[in-house]
């Protein structure tokens, strides 16, 4: 019978080991391959992973109240808010790779060896013990065991984080607070400006009577053309039509593809790394 | 599972983080970057209260989440706001106080 217990610890412990050397290789992958990316979209998403493997590895310290809390907080708000503000402040925008300062990437690199060195110095040196029995604040009762030290002996902090989120909240109003500079146009000044446009009627929508019904299929006119406004102009220059792209790569392609057979339904996957 | 182990990975991933906010020039990366350093910081809380055996490190990595999330918001809104105004958000090019 302890022979058993013995074994059933050895098999946790093992699982435990096997998960953090995985975790830690993804997470410090993710993060290196973090700072190399240059599209700061790819950035956003590697966090992600970081953050994510982040939460498990709290997890594996007993510590399931914050694993949670890294889930919500950072990869569910704080990775969701840089991604709406990418995705506004110019999702094209890349680092370029020339050095502005000279020098500053092998200063970069000395003093981040410096500081690695630093500090696994310090921590070398401190006593790291192993792990303390874990007691019961560590496992099923460790959400009434944080909420207890909370609101006990760290309740003036806590109350004072309440100050600076409302704080935070307010700043970033003011700060993304645009004033308007024109008038609000009222309904009559739309119905006026619809009327003198020369296009009473509203826009066709996208992909009406064309071969697709995508967004970015241009509808067709009674007369067969392509109507270009009723594509979204957040989308119209995109060149994802294969009769756009076409026009784009040339008659060579065309003929070429022609020649391949017509008519053939995946035809046009082969561009797809091209747009 | 000793302690040790995650404190040298909240070590090396600090570092990295540290790297990122020095070599980038965007001041997303740079944001993210930083983020990347408080959450190693958090890491090495939660391993010295593991092995400490008491939650005070755990306590305080989440007054550090929170913190963190505040701070988030208020350097994104500067960010856009900067953005706003000069159609970049590269750090290099925000070298004035004004305009």
């Amino acid at each position: 019978m302890h022979g058993n217990v013995l074994a059933i610890t050895d098999v946790a412990s093992t699982t435990q080991q096997i998960t953090f050397w995985l975790l830690a290789v993804v997470s410090v992958g993710s993060a290196l391959g973090m700072i190399l990316a240059r599209k700061a979209v790819y950035c956003a998403v590697l966090l992600a992973v970081v953050m994510l493997s982040l939460a498990v590895l709290y997890a594996l310290q007993n510590a399931p109240f914050l694993a949670f809390v890294q889930v919500i907080v950072y990869t569910g708000a704080v990775l969701m808010l840089f991604l709406f503000v990418l995705m506004i402040v110019g999702i094209r925008a890349q680092d370029s790779i020339v050095e502005t300062i000279k020098g500053q990437r092998v200063a970069t690199g000395l003093a981040a060896i410096g500081l690695l060195v630093l500090l696994s110095l310090t921590v070398g040196h401190a006593v790291l013990g192993t792990a303390a029995p874990a007691g019961p604040q560590f496992g099923a009762n460790n959400v009434y065991a944080i909420a207890r030290l909370i609101f006990t002996t760290y309740v003036f902090p806590f109350e004072v984080t309440s100050a600076l989120l409302i704080t935070a909240a307010l700043g970033a109003m003011v700060l993304a607070h645009r004033e308007r500079l024109t008038p609000k146009l009222t309904q009559r000044d739309l119905s006026r400006l619809r009327v003198s446009s020369g296009h009473p009627a509203p826009l066709s929508g996208p992909g009406t009577y064309a071969r697709h019904n995508a967004v970015d299929m241009p509808a067709l006119l009674p007369d067969g053309t392509p109507d270009e406004a009723s594509v979204p102009s957040a989308i119209q220059g995109v060149p994802e039509t294969p009769d756009q792209r076409r026009t784009l790569l040339g008659s060579s392609t065309a003929a070429m593809r022609s020649a391949a057979g017509p008519g053939e339904p995946g035809g046009d996957s082969g561009q797809e790394g091209d747009a | 599972m000793s302690p040790g182990n995650f404190v040298a990975l909240a070590v090396v991933l600090f570092v990295i983080g540290a790297v990122g906010v020095l070599v980038r020039r965007n001041a997303m990366v740079i944001f993210m970057c930083i983020e990347l350093m408080l959450n190693a910081v958090n890491l090495a809380f939660v391993a010295f209260a593991r092995m400490h055996g008491n939650l005070n490190g755990q306590v305080i990595a989440f007054f550090v989440m929170v913190v963190a999330a505040a701070e988030v918001v208020v350097g994104l809104a500067i960010l856009m706001a900067i953005f706003r105004t000069r159609r970049s958000a590269s750090v290099d090019d925000a070298s004035l106080l004004k305009y």
